[in-house]
């Protein structure tokens, strides 16, 4: 275990200097080193330290936010396809988002903060159609209230894309498809405070998630009470989905393939299982925007297209591992 | 000591109640069995303890205090419940889901795996004879042997009663024994234990006290001797059956005859 731990933290490091090195100015290791350590010309310094440093940073909170919600998500919910956009987060983010776009408020700080508070209306939406059926911490009432709310969500979209300008459908587009294009440090800032506060609370009820994932009453037998575990760890695990959200859009696949791969190299108990996820989420991410705005420049691929293609092949190795 | 005072549970939109006025006290250094046809309460006893049903009338007391008054832990530190249904979302290793009793006495930031907790799960697993299933994955396991982790399970949480809802489950005869020994000796120890069964004539030998339970009330109440007498379970089950006695030791044995007339209804 503590091997397979080296290798994946080994791997982040050099998958992030390679971020920070590679683009269209490519910079050997040394001058990397030199804009590190203060030095090197003022060139090479901002574009390190202004365009590519924020970037490889919102990219590492991303991935260990989406790798952690997920992980909670699917120990909560007793579900290995649950993921952080599950509950209602994508949809409500989007519509919220293309809503503001749609108007005309194309501002990054106004778009975010439509994306968010989209998304966390849909999750209370959610739960309030899972309280309202009676069944409120019942999973599958949770899943279905979420597959719902999406669809609705989906649906509003179309109508918005479809009578909107083509300029702002373009922009809605890009943002739907993921994008740490326009990563500054303050994008950095809000999602670590976001992190900072929530992370923590979930790697303490960490414990919680071990017996809500043997079954409710099997949870109630071992001293968790499931309804309150479950219905605190939903909300914390969807906030945190929906700051990502608000900072880079849409970016699939993460959180449901992530988790798989933490349990794969540390198992099932979920406070290493969380850690492990958030370091691989940061891995996976900081690797595809590299790909992303590496393969095809000077144009840039969609980053939830680029998790997808590299998320996919590594997901069937791992279903065909765990026959 | 666990007492089911004057229990009525009522599901919702159900026509009649799960369980009306049941009475009865699980008592320490003894094994209670309770005992019923499928849908006559059984588990709802169980889960009421667990508080995972509202009680409609009366209560329920551990070592005298009522179960509504403690935090699900502290009820967790004191009973010991296996549940009938469980299934990890997620296999994890056999030993990682022994230590999972713990989780009851653990502290903010720790697993239960401190010293006391290290010495409880080493016991666990040598008293419920697990020790060789230990690197196993839960979902490589058959179900006798899950069965059997999971009692080892409620062992390492070193509660004073330990109540299981259907222990012999999946389990073979040697299986069945062999649990039910381990029950009577956890009891002999100082436990508290009270064990929902459909195997009348194991309950026979190793219960001392039999509870059982018709459509939500109690039927019959008191040893086995008592209890298992042929017009009582003839009634109750619905089905022709004599009681004899095992040759061997004694105890009541319930055999089930073939209907030799078509059924009535």
């Amino acid at each position: 275990m503590s091997g397979r731990l080296a290798l994946l933290i080994a791997t982040l490091i050099a998958v992030s200097i390679a971020a920070l090195a590679l683009g269209p100015v490519a910079l050997h290791p040394g001058e990397l080193w030199r804009v590190l350590a203060g030095g090197a010309d003022p060139v090479a310094r901002a574009i390190v330290l202004d365009v590519r440093a924020p970037r490889v940073a919102l990219a590492l909170l991303v991935g260990a936010a989406l790798g952690m919600s997920g992980a909670v998500l699917q120990g909560a919910l007793r579900n290995p396809l649950a993921e952080p956009y599950l509950l209602g987060v994508s949809g409500g983010a989007a519509v919220g988002a293309v809503l503001a776009v749609s108007i005309g408020w194309n501002e990054p700080t106004v778009l975010s903060l439509a994306a968010f508070v989209g998304a966390l209306s849909a999750v209370l939406l959610v739960m309030g159609i899972a309280r309202a059926s009676g069944l409120r911490a019942d999973p599958r009432m949770l899943l279905m209230a979420g597959v719902v709310v999406g669809a609705f969500a989906n649906a509003a979209i179309m109508v918005l894309l479809a009578t909107a300008p083509a300029e702002a459908a373009r922009g809605a587009l890009w943002w739907m498809m993921g994008s740490l294009g326009s990563a500054q440090w303050r994008d950095v800032l809000r999602l670590a405070v976001v992190l900072a506060l929530t992370g923590p609370l979930l790697l303490h009820w960490a414990r919680d998630l071990d017996a809500l994932a043997l079954g409710h009453d099997a949870a109630a037998a071992l001293g968790v009470a499931p309804e309150t575990a479950s219905r605190r760890l939903y909300l914390t695990a969807s906030l945190l989905a929906a700051a990502t959200v608000a900072a880079a859009g849409l970016v699939g696949f993460v959180g449901l393939l992530v988790p798989h791969l933490a349990r794969a190299l540390v198992g099932s108990r979920h406070r290493v299982a969380l850690a492990v996820s958030a370091l691989a989420g940061s891995t996976l991410v900081v690797g595809a925007d590299l790909a992303a705005r590496t393969a095809r420049a000077p144009a840039e691929l969609p980053l939830g297209a680029v998790t997808a293609v590299v998320g996919v092949p590594f997901f069937l190795s791992l279903l065909r591992r765990m026959r | 000591m666990i007492e089911w005072d004057d229990v009525s549970v009522r599901y919702p939109r159900a026509p009649t109640p799960a369980l009306a006025g049941v009475s009865f006290t699980a008592m320490p250094r003894s094994v209670t069995a309770v005992v019923g046809p499928n849908g006559s309460g059984k588990s709802t006893l169980v889960r009421a303890l667990l508080r995972r049903v509202p009680l409609e009338r009366g209560r329920i007391l551990v070592n005298g205090s009522d179960v509504t008054a403690m935090s699900p832990r502290e009820l967790a530190q004191r009973v010991a419940v296996v549940v009938q249904r469980e299934e990890p979302a997620f296999p994890m290793r056999a030993r990682e889901y022994v230590a999972l009793g713990r989780t009851p006495h653990a502290s903010a930031w720790g697993d239960g795996g401190d010293r006391r907790g290290t010495a409880a799960i080493e016991e666990a697993i040598a008293q419920a004879g697990v020790g060789s299933l230990l690197d196993r994955h839960t979902d490589e396991l058959s179900g006798g042997e899950w069965q059997r982790l999971r009692l080892a399970r409620a062992i390492a949480q070193e509660s004073d009663a330990i109540v299981l809802d259907e222990p012999t489950t999946f389990l073979d005869v040697a299986h069945e024994m062999a649990a039910f020994e381990l029950l009577t000796d956890l009891a002999r120890r100082g436990r508290t234990v009270l064990a929902v069964s459909h195997q009348l004539n194991l309950v026979s030998r190793f219960a001392d006290q039999v509870v059982l339970l018709h459509r939500g009330v109690v039927a019959a109440h008191g040893a086995p001797d008592d209890v298992m007498r042929a017009s009582v379970l003839e009634a109750v089950y619905e089905w022709p059956l004599v009681v004899s006695r095992d040759p061997a030791i004694g105890a009541p044995t319930l055999v089930p005859l073939r209907r030799t007339v078509p059924s009535r209804e």
